[in-house]
Protein backbone atom coordinates (compact mmCIF):
# COMPACT_ATOMS: atom_id res chain seq x y z
CA UNK A 1 0.00 0.00 0.00
CA UNK A 2 1.75 3.68 -0.96
CA UNK A 3 -0.58 6.70 -0.38
CA UNK A 4 1.68 10.03 -1.61
CA UNK A 5 0.95 13.46 -0.55
CA UNK A 6 3.65 15.39 -2.85
CA UNK A 7 4.36 19.00 -2.02
CA UNK A 8 4.92 20.37 -5.47
CA UNK A 9 3.54 19.55 -9.01
CA UNK A 10 7.17 18.19 -10.12
CA UNK A 11 6.96 15.82 -7.83
CA UNK A 12 3.80 14.44 -8.36
CA UNK A 13 4.07 14.13 -12.04
CA UNK A 14 7.46 12.13 -11.12
CA UNK A 15 5.69 10.03 -8.65
CA UNK A 16 3.13 8.97 -11.71
CA UNK A 17 5.63 8.85 -14.40
CA UNK A 18 7.34 5.90 -11.87
CA UNK A 19 3.92 4.47 -11.29
CA UNK A 20 1.52 3.96 -13.78
CA UNK A 21 -0.73 2.18 -11.35
CA UNK A 22 -1.05 5.44 -9.06
CA UNK A 23 -4.45 6.89 -8.66
CA UNK A 24 -4.55 10.70 -8.12
CA UNK A 25 -6.88 11.88 -5.98
CA UNK A 26 -8.30 15.16 -4.84
CA UNK A 27 -11.59 16.15 -3.01
CA UNK A 28 -12.41 12.00 -2.96
CA UNK A 29 -16.51 12.44 -3.57
CA UNK A 30 -16.81 10.96 -6.65
CA UNK A 31 -13.81 7.68 -5.95
CA UNK A 32 -15.60 6.79 -2.63
CA UNK A 33 -18.76 5.97 -3.85
CA UNK A 34 -17.44 3.46 -6.40
CA UNK A 35 -17.84 0.26 -3.61
CA UNK A 36 -15.85 -0.86 -1.08
CA UNK A 37 -14.31 -3.53 -3.73
CA UNK A 38 -12.66 -0.77 -5.55
CA UNK A 39 -11.81 1.27 -3.12
CA UNK A 40 -9.61 -1.86 -1.49
CA UNK A 41 -7.96 -2.28 -4.96
CA UNK A 42 -7.16 1.51 -5.11
CA UNK A 43 -4.33 1.06 -2.93
CA UNK A 44 -1.56 3.05 -4.52
CA UNK A 45 -3.08 6.61 -4.11
CA UNK A 46 -1.64 9.80 -4.45
CA UNK A 47 -3.25 13.13 -3.04
CA UNK A 48 -3.63 16.51 -5.31
CA UNK A 49 -4.80 18.55 -2.22
CA UNK A 50 -1.66 19.25 -1.09
CA UNK A 51 -0.38 21.06 -4.59
CA UNK A 52 0.17 24.57 -4.03
CA UNK A 53 0.25 24.61 -8.07
CA UNK A 54 -3.53 23.32 -8.13
CA UNK A 55 -4.94 25.93 -5.74
CA UNK A 56 -6.07 29.33 -5.34
CA UNK A 57 -7.63 31.76 -8.09
CA UNK A 58 -5.80 34.30 -9.85
CA UNK A 59 -6.20 36.40 -12.56
CA UNK A 60 -4.20 36.63 -15.51
CA UNK A 61 -3.63 38.45 -18.33
CA UNK A 62 -6.30 36.68 -20.67
CA UNK A 63 -8.51 36.52 -17.59
CA UNK A 64 -9.00 34.10 -14.27
CA UNK A 65 -7.08 30.84 -13.42
CA UNK A 66 -8.78 28.62 -11.29
CA UNK A 67 -6.88 26.00 -9.34
CA UNK A 68 -7.77 22.13 -10.25
CA UNK A 69 -8.31 21.35 -6.68
CA UNK A 70 -10.26 24.40 -5.88
CA UNK A 71 -13.52 23.15 -4.01
CA UNK A 72 -16.84 24.37 -5.21
CA UNK A 73 -17.05 26.07 -1.52
CA UNK A 74 -14.10 28.50 -2.45
CA UNK A 75 -16.12 28.97 -5.79
CA UNK A 76 -18.80 29.81 -4.21
CA UNK A 77 -16.83 32.74 -2.05
CA UNK A 78 -15.04 33.73 -4.76
CA UNK A 79 -15.71 37.71 -5.20
CA UNK A 80 -13.50 37.50 -8.70
CA UNK A 81 -15.49 34.77 -10.01
CA UNK A 82 -18.98 35.99 -8.84
CA UNK A 83 -17.83 39.62 -10.29
CA UNK A 84 -16.79 38.12 -13.90
CA UNK A 85 -18.41 34.53 -13.91
CA UNK A 86 -21.71 34.16 -12.20
CA UNK A 87 -22.51 30.97 -13.86
CA UNK A 88 -19.91 29.17 -12.42
CA UNK A 89 -20.84 30.71 -8.91
CA UNK A 90 -24.48 29.45 -9.61
CA UNK A 91 -23.43 26.40 -10.16
CA UNK A 92 -20.66 26.22 -7.47
CA UNK A 93 -23.98 26.59 -5.45
CA UNK A 94 -25.57 23.24 -6.82
CA UNK A 95 -23.43 20.94 -6.73
CA UNK A 96 -24.11 18.70 -4.09
CA UNK A 97 -25.06 19.83 -0.16
CA UNK A 98 -22.76 22.19 1.50
CA UNK A 99 -20.42 18.98 2.56
CA UNK A 100 -20.60 17.97 -0.72
CA UNK A 101 -18.98 21.55 -1.71
CA UNK A 102 -16.06 21.70 0.71
CA UNK A 103 -14.90 18.76 -0.59
CA UNK A 104 -15.59 18.02 -4.55
CA UNK A 105 -13.16 19.81 -6.52
CA UNK A 106 -13.45 21.99 -10.13
CA UNK A 107 -10.64 19.65 -11.36
CA UNK A 108 -12.42 16.53 -10.06
CA UNK A 109 -15.62 17.33 -11.85
CA UNK A 110 -14.05 17.39 -15.01
CA UNK A 111 -11.93 14.69 -14.51
CA UNK A 112 -14.74 12.51 -13.93
CA UNK A 113 -16.42 12.95 -17.09
CA UNK A 114 -19.84 12.27 -15.95
CA UNK A 115 -22.11 13.86 -18.75
CA UNK A 116 -24.43 15.43 -15.84
CA UNK A 117 -21.26 16.79 -14.04
CA UNK A 118 -22.30 20.70 -13.22
CA UNK A 119 -19.53 22.73 -13.98
CA UNK A 120 -18.63 21.53 -17.59
CA UNK A 121 -21.56 23.42 -19.56
CA UNK A 122 -20.36 26.43 -17.84
CA UNK A 123 -17.07 25.82 -18.36
CA UNK A 124 -18.00 25.26 -21.93
CA UNK A 125 -20.31 28.57 -22.11
CA UNK A 126 -17.25 30.20 -20.56
CA UNK A 127 -14.89 29.08 -23.45
CA UNK A 128 -11.96 27.71 -20.76
CA UNK A 129 -8.62 26.41 -21.45
CA UNK A 130 -8.01 23.37 -19.26
CA UNK A 131 -4.02 22.82 -18.79
CA UNK A 132 -2.67 19.33 -18.14
CA UNK A 133 0.91 18.26 -17.27
CA UNK A 134 2.70 15.33 -17.10
CA UNK A 135 6.45 13.87 -17.78
CA UNK A 136 6.50 15.67 -21.04
CA UNK A 137 5.98 19.15 -19.53
CA UNK A 138 2.65 21.39 -19.67
CA UNK A 139 -0.11 21.38 -22.37
CA UNK A 140 -3.50 23.27 -23.14
CA UNK A 141 -6.66 21.88 -24.57
CA UNK A 142 -9.77 23.58 -25.26
CA UNK A 143 -12.37 22.54 -23.23
CA UNK A 144 -14.55 21.62 -25.86
CA UNK A 145 -11.96 18.85 -26.83
CA UNK A 146 -11.15 17.69 -23.70
CA UNK A 147 -13.98 15.71 -23.23
CA UNK A 148 -13.60 12.81 -26.07
CA UNK A 149 -16.69 10.05 -25.25
CA UNK A 150 -18.41 9.02 -22.87
CA UNK A 151 -16.16 9.43 -19.57
CA UNK A 152 -13.08 9.86 -21.42
CA UNK A 153 -10.89 12.98 -21.50
CA UNK A 154 -8.02 14.19 -23.52
CA UNK A 155 -6.06 13.63 -20.37
CA UNK A 156 -3.24 10.74 -20.95
CA UNK A 157 -1.77 8.13 -18.43
CA UNK A 158 -0.11 10.30 -15.68
CA UNK A 159 -0.93 13.53 -16.89
CA UNK A 160 -2.53 16.08 -13.99
CA UNK A 161 -5.49 18.16 -14.58
CA UNK A 162 -3.54 21.62 -13.28
CA UNK A 163 -5.48 24.82 -13.88
CA UNK A 164 -8.68 26.16 -15.77
CA UNK A 165 -8.66 29.51 -17.23
CA UNK A 166 -11.89 31.43 -18.27
CA UNK A 167 -10.66 34.33 -20.73
CA UNK A 168 -12.45 37.63 -19.97
CA UNK A 169 -15.91 37.66 -21.22
CA UNK A 170 -16.82 40.67 -23.58
CA UNK A 171 -18.46 43.64 -21.97
CA UNK A 172 -22.32 43.24 -21.48
CA UNK A 173 -21.96 39.37 -21.25
CA UNK A 174 -25.17 38.00 -19.92
CA UNK A 175 -24.56 34.52 -17.95
CA UNK A 176 -27.00 32.25 -17.28
CA UNK A 177 -26.85 28.51 -15.60
CA UNK A 178 -29.44 26.52 -14.72
CA UNK A 179 -30.02 22.60 -13.36
CA UNK A 180 -33.32 20.42 -13.71
CA UNK A 181 -33.17 17.43 -11.21
CA UNK A 182 -35.17 15.69 -8.27
CA UNK A 183 -35.05 18.22 -6.40
CA UNK A 184 -33.57 21.62 -5.69
CA UNK A 185 -30.51 20.68 -3.66
CA UNK A 186 -28.30 18.18 -3.92
CA UNK A 187 -29.49 16.62 -6.93
CA UNK A 188 -27.90 15.16 -9.77
CA UNK A 189 -28.69 16.74 -13.02
CA UNK A 190 -31.59 15.62 -15.47
CA UNK A 191 -30.79 18.52 -17.69
CA UNK A 192 -28.00 20.93 -16.98
CA UNK A 193 -27.69 24.33 -19.02
CA UNK A 194 -25.21 27.13 -19.17
CA UNK A 195 -25.25 30.03 -21.72
CA UNK A 196 -23.17 32.86 -22.22
CA UNK A 197 -24.00 35.74 -25.06
CA UNK A 198 -24.12 39.43 -25.55
CA UNK A 199 -26.04 41.86 -27.81
CA UNK A 200 -24.73 44.54 -29.67
CA UNK A 201 -26.98 46.94 -31.57
CA UNK A 202 -30.51 45.18 -31.22
CA UNK A 203 -28.44 41.44 -32.50
CA UNK A 204 -26.89 38.97 -30.49
CA UNK A 205 -23.18 39.16 -31.68
CA UNK A 206 -21.73 36.53 -29.43
CA UNK A 207 -23.46 33.38 -28.06
CA UNK A 208 -22.38 30.07 -26.67
CA UNK A 209 -24.95 27.67 -25.34
CA UNK A 210 -24.07 24.25 -23.29
CA UNK A 211 -25.56 21.42 -22.03
CA UNK A 212 -24.82 17.93 -20.03
CA UNK A 213 -26.88 15.31 -19.65
CA UNK A 214 -28.35 15.11 -22.74
CA UNK A 215 -25.19 13.26 -24.88
CA UNK A 216 -22.29 10.73 -24.04
CA UNK A 217 -20.06 14.36 -23.05
CA UNK A 218 -21.14 17.52 -21.98
CA UNK A 219 -21.97 19.30 -25.17
CA UNK A 220 -21.76 22.85 -26.91
CA UNK A 221 -25.10 23.47 -28.57
CA UNK A 222 -24.05 24.52 -31.78
CA UNK A 223 -26.85 24.13 -33.98
CA UNK A 224 -28.97 26.12 -31.66
CA UNK A 225 -26.03 28.52 -31.52
CA UNK A 226 -25.56 29.26 -35.35
CA UNK A 227 -29.72 29.55 -35.44
CA UNK A 228 -29.69 32.52 -33.22
CA UNK A 229 -26.11 34.85 -33.80
CA UNK A 230 -27.06 37.87 -35.13
CA UNK A 231 -30.81 37.96 -34.42
CA UNK A 232 -32.62 40.17 -32.80
CA UNK A 233 -33.38 39.13 -29.35
CA UNK A 234 -36.96 38.29 -28.29
CA UNK A 235 -39.47 35.51 -28.15
CA UNK A 236 -39.11 34.31 -31.82
CA UNK A 237 -35.66 33.96 -31.22
CA UNK A 238 -35.50 32.00 -27.96
CA UNK A 239 -38.29 29.32 -29.18
CA UNK A 240 -35.86 29.13 -32.27
CA UNK A 241 -32.94 28.16 -30.02
CA UNK A 242 -34.73 25.72 -28.15
CA UNK A 243 -36.70 23.90 -30.29
CA UNK A 244 -33.06 23.47 -32.57
CA UNK A 245 -31.32 22.67 -29.34
CA UNK A 246 -33.83 19.65 -28.86
CA UNK A 247 -32.98 18.47 -32.14
CA UNK A 248 -29.43 18.53 -31.76
CA UNK A 249 -29.05 16.20 -28.91
CA UNK A 250 -28.89 12.92 -28.31
CA UNK A 251 -30.10 12.08 -24.87
CA UNK A 252 -31.02 8.83 -23.39
CA UNK A 253 -33.48 7.14 -21.04
CA UNK A 254 -31.57 6.13 -17.65
CA UNK A 255 -32.49 5.81 -14.17
CA UNK A 256 -32.96 10.07 -13.63
CA UNK A 257 -34.97 10.22 -16.86
CA UNK A 258 -35.94 9.84 -20.18
CA UNK A 259 -35.05 10.65 -23.23
CA UNK A 260 -38.34 12.49 -24.05
CA UNK A 261 -37.98 14.88 -20.68
CA UNK A 262 -34.87 15.67 -21.36
CA UNK A 263 -35.56 17.01 -25.01
CA UNK A 264 -38.20 18.57 -23.49
CA UNK A 265 -36.68 20.19 -20.68
CA UNK A 266 -33.59 21.22 -22.53
CA UNK A 267 -36.19 23.18 -25.05
CA UNK A 268 -37.88 24.92 -22.57
CA UNK A 269 -34.44 26.16 -20.18
CA UNK A 270 -32.59 27.13 -23.68
CA UNK A 271 -36.31 29.19 -24.43
CA UNK A 272 -35.78 30.99 -21.46
CA UNK A 273 -32.22 31.49 -21.14
CA UNK A 274 -32.23 33.21 -25.02
CA UNK A 275 -35.14 35.03 -23.82
CA UNK A 276 -32.94 36.50 -20.99
CA UNK A 277 -30.52 37.92 -23.48
CA UNK A 278 -30.60 42.33 -23.86
CA UNK B 1 -0.67 2.19 7.32
CA UNK B 2 -0.91 4.47 10.38
CA UNK B 3 -2.38 7.53 9.82
CA UNK B 4 -2.46 9.98 12.92
CA UNK B 5 -4.28 13.10 13.48
CA UNK B 6 -6.38 15.23 16.04
CA UNK B 7 -9.67 13.79 16.81
CA UNK B 8 -11.37 16.43 18.98
CA UNK B 9 -8.34 17.96 19.91
CA UNK B 10 -6.56 14.87 21.01
CA UNK B 11 -3.52 13.19 19.13
CA UNK B 12 -4.49 9.46 17.62
CA UNK B 13 -3.52 6.97 15.39
CA UNK B 14 -5.52 4.84 13.22
CA UNK B 15 -4.56 1.78 11.12
CA UNK B 16 -5.81 1.06 8.17
CA UNK B 17 -6.26 1.00 4.43
CA UNK B 18 -5.45 4.32 2.69
CA UNK B 19 -8.73 4.17 1.19
CA UNK B 20 -10.52 3.39 4.17
CA UNK B 21 -13.54 5.30 5.42
CA UNK B 22 -12.99 7.61 7.99
CA UNK B 23 -16.53 6.95 8.99
CA UNK B 24 -15.25 3.22 9.73
CA UNK B 25 -12.54 4.70 11.21
CA UNK B 26 -14.12 6.32 13.43
CA UNK B 27 -16.29 4.00 14.73
CA UNK B 28 -14.96 0.89 15.15
CA UNK B 29 -11.30 1.86 15.98
CA UNK B 30 -11.75 5.25 17.59
CA UNK B 31 -15.07 4.04 19.81
CA UNK B 32 -16.85 7.07 18.30
CA UNK B 33 -20.04 5.77 17.22
CA UNK B 34 -21.88 9.26 17.67
CA UNK B 35 -21.49 9.43 13.43
CA UNK B 36 -23.89 7.47 12.00
CA UNK B 37 -24.13 5.93 8.68
CA UNK B 38 -27.00 6.44 6.46
CA UNK B 39 -26.55 5.55 3.45
CA UNK B 40 -22.57 5.59 2.79
CA UNK B 41 -22.52 7.33 -0.31
CA UNK B 42 -22.82 10.88 0.23
CA UNK B 43 -26.84 11.50 0.23
CA UNK B 44 -27.55 11.49 3.68
CA UNK B 45 -25.44 13.81 5.86
CA UNK B 46 -25.54 11.05 8.88
CA UNK B 47 -22.36 10.60 8.97
CA UNK B 48 -21.35 14.81 8.91
CA UNK B 49 -17.82 15.55 10.74
CA UNK B 50 -16.10 18.19 10.76
CA UNK B 51 -12.36 18.24 8.92
CA UNK B 52 -10.20 21.32 9.60
CA UNK B 53 -13.49 23.22 10.79
CA UNK B 54 -15.78 22.29 7.78
CA UNK B 55 -18.64 20.04 7.63
CA UNK B 56 -17.55 17.01 5.40
CA UNK B 57 -19.39 13.60 4.99
CA UNK B 58 -17.00 10.62 7.39
CA UNK B 59 -18.34 8.09 4.65
CA UNK B 60 -16.61 10.04 1.88
CA UNK B 61 -13.35 10.40 3.39
CA UNK B 62 -10.57 8.41 2.95
CA UNK B 63 -8.01 8.15 5.57
CA UNK B 64 -4.99 8.88 4.66
CA UNK B 65 -6.34 12.20 3.50
CA UNK B 66 -7.14 12.69 7.58
CA UNK B 67 -2.57 12.76 8.26
CA UNK B 68 -2.51 15.74 10.64
CA UNK B 69 -5.58 17.07 10.38
CA UNK B 70 -8.67 18.37 13.07
CA UNK B 71 -11.48 15.87 12.84
CA UNK B 72 -14.41 16.57 15.00
CA UNK B 73 -17.43 14.32 15.90
CA UNK B 74 -20.48 15.36 17.07
CA UNK B 75 -18.92 13.85 20.77
CA UNK B 76 -16.51 16.98 20.51
CA UNK B 77 -18.70 19.42 19.35
CA UNK B 78 -21.56 18.78 21.73
CA UNK B 79 -19.20 18.04 24.90
CA UNK B 80 -19.58 21.44 26.27
CA UNK B 81 -21.38 23.68 23.69
CA UNK B 82 -21.49 27.50 24.29
CA UNK B 83 -23.39 30.40 23.11
CA UNK B 84 -26.02 29.66 20.02
CA UNK B 85 -24.91 26.03 19.52
CA UNK B 86 -25.95 25.68 23.55
CA UNK B 87 -29.40 27.49 23.09
CA UNK B 88 -30.03 25.87 19.48
CA UNK B 89 -29.81 22.32 21.13
CA UNK B 90 -31.26 23.42 24.29
CA UNK B 91 -34.62 23.98 21.98
CA UNK B 92 -33.86 21.12 19.54
CA UNK B 93 -35.93 18.43 21.31
CA UNK B 94 -38.52 20.96 22.78
CA UNK B 95 -39.57 21.96 19.09
CA UNK B 96 -39.47 18.09 17.67
CA UNK B 97 -36.40 18.05 15.90
CA UNK B 98 -35.47 14.74 17.41
CA UNK B 99 -37.28 11.80 16.63
CA UNK B 100 -35.65 8.90 15.61
CA UNK B 101 -32.39 10.13 15.84
CA UNK B 102 -30.89 8.77 13.26
CA UNK B 103 -29.86 11.80 11.44
CA UNK B 104 -29.48 14.05 14.49
CA UNK B 105 -25.81 13.74 15.29
CA UNK B 106 -24.87 14.64 11.59
CA UNK B 107 -27.11 17.57 11.63
CA UNK B 108 -25.66 18.68 14.92
CA UNK B 109 -22.42 19.09 13.72
CA UNK B 110 -23.52 20.71 10.13
CA UNK B 111 -25.86 23.61 12.44
CA UNK B 112 -22.56 23.73 14.71
CA UNK B 113 -20.71 24.80 11.75
CA UNK B 114 -23.38 27.40 10.37
CA UNK B 115 -23.56 28.75 13.87
CA UNK B 116 -20.13 29.06 14.32
CA UNK B 117 -19.80 31.83 11.44
CA UNK B 118 -24.05 32.89 11.82
CA UNK B 119 -24.62 33.48 15.31
CA UNK B 120 -28.63 34.17 13.89
CA UNK B 121 -29.11 32.54 10.59
CA UNK B 122 -32.36 32.80 8.81
CA UNK B 123 -34.55 30.11 8.08
CA UNK B 124 -33.32 30.08 4.34
CA UNK B 125 -29.96 30.05 5.51
CA UNK B 126 -30.74 27.05 7.78
CA UNK B 127 -32.33 25.29 5.20
CA UNK B 128 -29.56 25.61 2.60
CA UNK B 129 -26.58 24.38 5.21
CA UNK B 130 -29.12 21.33 5.50
CA UNK B 131 -29.44 20.46 1.78
CA UNK B 132 -26.98 17.83 2.33
CA UNK B 133 -29.07 16.28 5.40
CA UNK B 134 -31.80 14.14 5.10
CA UNK B 135 -34.68 13.48 8.17
CA UNK B 136 -37.24 11.03 7.28
CA UNK B 137 -39.10 11.70 10.29
CA UNK B 138 -39.34 15.16 11.28
CA UNK B 139 -40.07 17.07 8.31
CA UNK B 140 -37.72 19.71 9.11
CA UNK B 141 -39.74 22.10 10.99
CA UNK B 142 -38.83 21.07 14.44
CA UNK B 143 -35.26 21.26 13.46
CA UNK B 144 -35.73 24.69 11.34
CA UNK B 145 -37.85 26.36 14.34
CA UNK B 146 -34.56 25.40 16.76
CA UNK B 147 -32.49 27.46 14.67
CA UNK B 148 -34.39 30.07 13.28
CA UNK B 149 -37.56 30.59 16.25
CA UNK B 150 -37.84 33.98 15.64
CA UNK B 151 -39.47 33.71 12.23
CA UNK B 152 -42.85 33.13 11.50
CA UNK B 153 -44.40 29.72 11.75
CA UNK B 154 -46.29 28.27 8.93
C1 LIG C 1 -23.93 13.00 -2.70
C2 LIG C 1 -23.23 13.51 -3.91
C3 LIG C 1 -23.78 14.57 -4.62
C4 LIG C 1 -23.15 15.06 -5.77
N1 LIG C 1 -23.75 16.09 -6.42
C5 LIG C 1 -23.19 16.56 -7.56
C6 LIG C 1 -23.84 17.60 -8.29
O1 LIG C 1 -24.90 18.12 -7.90
N2 LIG C 1 -23.24 18.03 -9.43
C7 LIG C 1 -22.07 17.48 -9.88
O2 LIG C 1 -21.57 17.92 -10.92
N3 LIG C 1 -21.44 16.50 -9.19
C8 LIG C 1 -21.97 16.02 -8.06
N4 LIG C 1 -21.36 15.00 -7.37
C9 LIG C 1 -20.12 14.43 -7.91
C10 LIG C 1 -18.81 15.00 -7.34
O3 LIG C 1 -19.02 15.63 -6.10
C11 LIG C 1 -18.15 16.01 -8.31
O4 LIG C 1 -17.94 15.40 -9.56
C12 LIG C 1 -16.82 16.55 -7.76
O5 LIG C 1 -16.48 17.70 -8.51
C13 LIG C 1 -15.67 15.55 -7.85
O6 LIG C 1 -14.48 16.18 -7.38
P1 LIG C 1 -13.50 15.44 -6.34
O7 LIG C 1 -12.40 16.38 -6.08
O8 LIG C 1 -14.25 14.94 -5.19
O9 LIG C 1 -13.01 14.23 -7.27
P2 LIG C 1 -12.34 12.83 -6.85
O10 LIG C 1 -13.39 11.90 -6.39
O11 LIG C 1 -11.18 13.06 -5.96
O12 LIG C 1 -11.79 12.38 -8.28
C14 LIG C 1 -12.68 12.06 -9.34
C15 LIG C 1 -11.86 11.52 -10.53
O13 LIG C 1 -11.07 12.55 -11.08
C16 LIG C 1 -9.68 12.24 -11.01
N5 LIG C 1 -9.04 13.52 -10.68
C17 LIG C 1 -9.43 14.40 -9.71
N6 LIG C 1 -8.70 15.52 -9.77
C18 LIG C 1 -7.83 15.37 -10.80
C19 LIG C 1 -6.81 16.21 -11.37
N7 LIG C 1 -6.57 17.44 -10.89
N8 LIG C 1 -6.09 15.71 -12.40
C20 LIG C 1 -6.35 14.48 -12.90
N9 LIG C 1 -7.30 13.65 -12.42
C21 LIG C 1 -8.03 14.10 -11.37
C22 LIG C 1 -9.55 11.15 -9.98
O14 LIG C 1 -8.48 10.29 -10.29
C23 LIG C 1 -10.89 10.42 -10.15
O15 LIG C 1 -10.84 9.54 -11.22
C24 LIG C 1 -21.93 14.50 -6.21
C25 LIG C 1 -21.36 13.46 -5.48
C26 LIG C 1 -21.98 12.95 -4.36
C27 LIG C 1 -21.36 11.85 -3.59
S1 LIG D 1 -23.54 7.83 5.42
FE1 LIG D 1 -22.29 9.41 4.68
S2 LIG D 1 -23.71 10.65 3.65
FE2 LIG D 1 -24.96 8.97 4.21
S1 LIG E 1 -35.27 12.14 13.30
FE1 LIG E 1 -35.47 10.28 12.20
S2 LIG E 1 -34.30 10.69 10.43
FE2 LIG E 1 -34.35 12.59 11.37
Amino acid sequence: MIALSPRSLDEAVRHLADDPALVPVAGCTDLMVRGPEALHRMDRVLDLLGLPELRGICAVSEGLEIGAATTFTEIRHSAAIRAAFPALTAAAEQVGGWQIQNRGTLGGNLANASPAGDSLPVLLALDATVILAGPAGQREVRMDGFHTGYRKTALAPGEILVRIRLPHPPAGTVQAFRKVGTREAQAISKVVVALAGHVEGGRIAGIRLAAGSVAATPVRLRAAEAAILGSSPGLVTAERAGRTAAREVQPIDDVRSTADYRRFALERVVRRMVLGLT
Amino acid sequence: MSTAFLLNGRAVEADGHPMSRLLDVLREQLGHTGTKEGCGEGECGACTVRLDGSPVLSCLVPLFQCAGRRIETVEGITAAPEGPLRDALERFVATGGVQCGACTPGIVVTLASLLASNATPSREEVRTALAGNLCRCTGYEGILRALAPAEPER
